[in-house]
């Protein structure tokens, strides 16, 4: 598929630090984070204007998942715009903490892991074509995944009984099987979750489940960029080679220990490929396959980036302290280990390992490696600033948004999911949109239009149903 | 969008060498490393070269002082509570 929907789910670690006896269950502070976007709804779940969804999630985990969107560039950008729009009810809430005068703070991370070994995830959606089957498309993306962490992974200090490590991925722990349906216990790599919120004849959802939430814009770009090119390369059959692993799982955690990441593994046909290799491999293809077959500017940046990070890899990944997550806050905790004369078992170590992920741009270490102007980035702020409200431009989102706002400005009663409008009284008006590459949003127009002539706010209308 | 890239090469393979330098030079020995991030650029082994590389490298260690004096400003004081007492309901 050329033309692809792309979406991203980041589950939020949030704590609140009281000064004082007082404190407050983290129920509470969820609410107090909501309280700017629902007055009135018991749940808490709410589409916001720029198409995203905000709502809390199992474990009570703040959640917000992307708008559809229709390329690997604007998705990280609305996954960035995530951070902007909870840094700002975080303001918010911290206020009516005050009010309430429970002294303390709050704070929101956006990592995976918990202190005890509690797991939060980043879930990565592909729509798929429908006519791949899904078990090829899995097999042949697993080995592509399992070893994907090299360049993707956010990094962990993490102690275990032989001493404390320092790990390539804060998820690869916390995966025990290869393909499941469970997302809270058994996790997997790929999740078998077929929700494409779309036409089910012609597309599948693809939820991938592994991967570490990104601070670094390079390696969000470059984590969904080569996935998605993999994933064309498989639907286009263009794949000619077996990585199948011997034992997929265990890889995992064996390439999350080595930051070398030249330890080899076992593929099932008996031969042995370090993580590089096997990624290497894969990235030859795409180069080829970008000169063969239509491919856009963004994947092919992509492919192109993959490489240089690949030769990195390769050389020395310390090159790659600018751009990549893992390697980022490694060189950070190091340079702070070497001007302190401290050491890696220095509780300071995993605080500056948890801060690195803090979303409040003053207190976090990631924030200010930026505003020194220490980490590349692949898109300016105004480009986030502008997905904090707008929806992207060419995708259903846009059509969702744009409705939010109208609805907001005319007091309309009104009821969301992915591909459903509803309006009214008695939310009896109904906008299906099944395609989520559908951007018409003169229907929504036209249907608060219709609203407004009827006085649909007093009287309600028989059921009204727009097909799109 | 996507205004704050220069130029394709420049956003594969990224920030400037002093940049790059300035953050190497975090890694302990900065005159090895120093010497090598010239790569050829500049000969460590004149005179001049040599003057300007240390030069380069004060200025480096200035850098990253001040970045480690933010980091400390801005890093929890009760390290130690705070990571131990971090702990979250498990998530999906």
């Amino acid at each position: 598929m050329q033309k692809r929907i792309y979406g991203i789910e980041t589950e939020y670690g949030i704590i609140f630090t009281p000064e004082g006896r007082k404190t407050l269950p983290v129920e509470k502070a969820i609410r107090f984070l909501f309280e700017k976007l629902i007055t009135t709804e018991h749940f808490l779940n709410v589409f916001l204007e720029n198409g995203a969804r905000f709502y809390q999630d199992t474990g009570c985990h703040p959640e917000y998942a992307t708008p559809e969107c229709a390329s690997p560039k604007q998705l990280i950008i609305y996954d960035k715009a995530g951070e902007r729009i909870l840094e700002d009810l975080q303001e918010y809430a911290e206020e009516k903490i005050r009010e309430e005068r429970i002294p303390g703070k709050l704070s929101i991370f956006k990592n995976n892991t918990d202190f005890v070994g509690n797991s939060y995830g980043c879930h990565e959606n592909y729509l798929v074509d429908r006519d791949v089957d899904f078990y090829y498309l899995a097999e042949q993306l697993i080995p592509f995944l399992v070893t994907r962490q090299i360049y993707t992974g956010a990094g962990k200090v993490f102690q275990t009984q032989d001493g404390i490590h320092y790990c390539v991925s804060q998820r690869a722990q916390h995966i025990y099987q290869k393909i499941s349906g469970t997302t809270t216990n058994d996790r997997s790599i790929i999740n078998t979750r077929d929700e494409p919120h779309a036409d089910r004849e012609r597309y599948r959802r693809l939820h991938v489940i592994v991967g570490d939430s990104n601070m670094s814009e390079y390696t969000n770009f470059i984590k969904v960029g080569t996935c998605s090119v993999v994933l064309q390369m498989i639907e286009d059959n263009y794949i000619n080679k077996d990585f199948t692993l011997r034992n997929p799982v265990k890889a995992i955690k064996d390439i999350t220990y080595d930051v070398s990441c030249k330890r080899r593994l076992r593929l099932d046909n008996g031969r042995e490929y370090s993580p590089i290799e096997i990624q290497r491999e894969y990235c030859e293809m795409a180069q080829k396959y970008i000169e063969q077959y239509p491919v856009s500017d963004e994947h092919k940046e992509a492919v192109h980036m993959w490489q240089h990070v690949l030769d990195c890899l390769d050389t020395d990944p310390n090159k790659l302290d600018r751009k990549i997550d893992w390697v980022i806050k490694r060189r950070l905790i190091e340079s702070y280990i070497d001007r302190n004369g401290t050491s890696w078992s220095d509780p300071k170590v995993f605080m500056l390992d948890l801060q690195y992920h803090d979303i409040q741009r003053q207190r976090s270490l990631y924030y200010l490696l930026e505003r020194k102007g220490l980490v590349d980035r692949v898109f300016g702020d105004e480009d986030v600033d502008k997905a904090k409200t707008d929806p992207p431009p060419d995708t259903r989102a846009r059509m969702r948004g744009e409705f939010i706002k109208l609805a907001r400005e005319n007091s309309i009663q009104y009821d969301l999911d992915w591909s459903n409008i509803r309006l009214g009284n008695l939310l009896n008006v109904r906008v299906i949109c099944n395609n989520p590459f559908e951007t018409d949003t003169e229907k929504v127009a036209e249907l608060v239009r219709t609203i407004q002539k009827t006085n649909l706010r007093k009287t309600s209308l028989s059921k009204l149903v727009i097909q799109s | 969008m996507a205004t704050f890239i220069r130029s394709r090469k420049d956003m594969i393979e990224g920030g400037s060498r002093s940049e790059r330098l300035l953050y190497s030079a975090a890694g302990g020995d900065q005159k090895q490393k120093a010497k090598g991030g010239g790569e050829g650029e500049e000969s460590a082994e004149s005179g001049e070269g040599s003057q300007k590389l240390a030069k380069k490298g004060e200025e480096l260690k200035e850098e990253m002082d001040s970045l480690m004096d933010e980091i400390d400003s801005v890093l929890e004081e009760n390290a130690e509570e705070f990571v131990k007492n971090y702990v979250q309901r498990g998530g999906q």
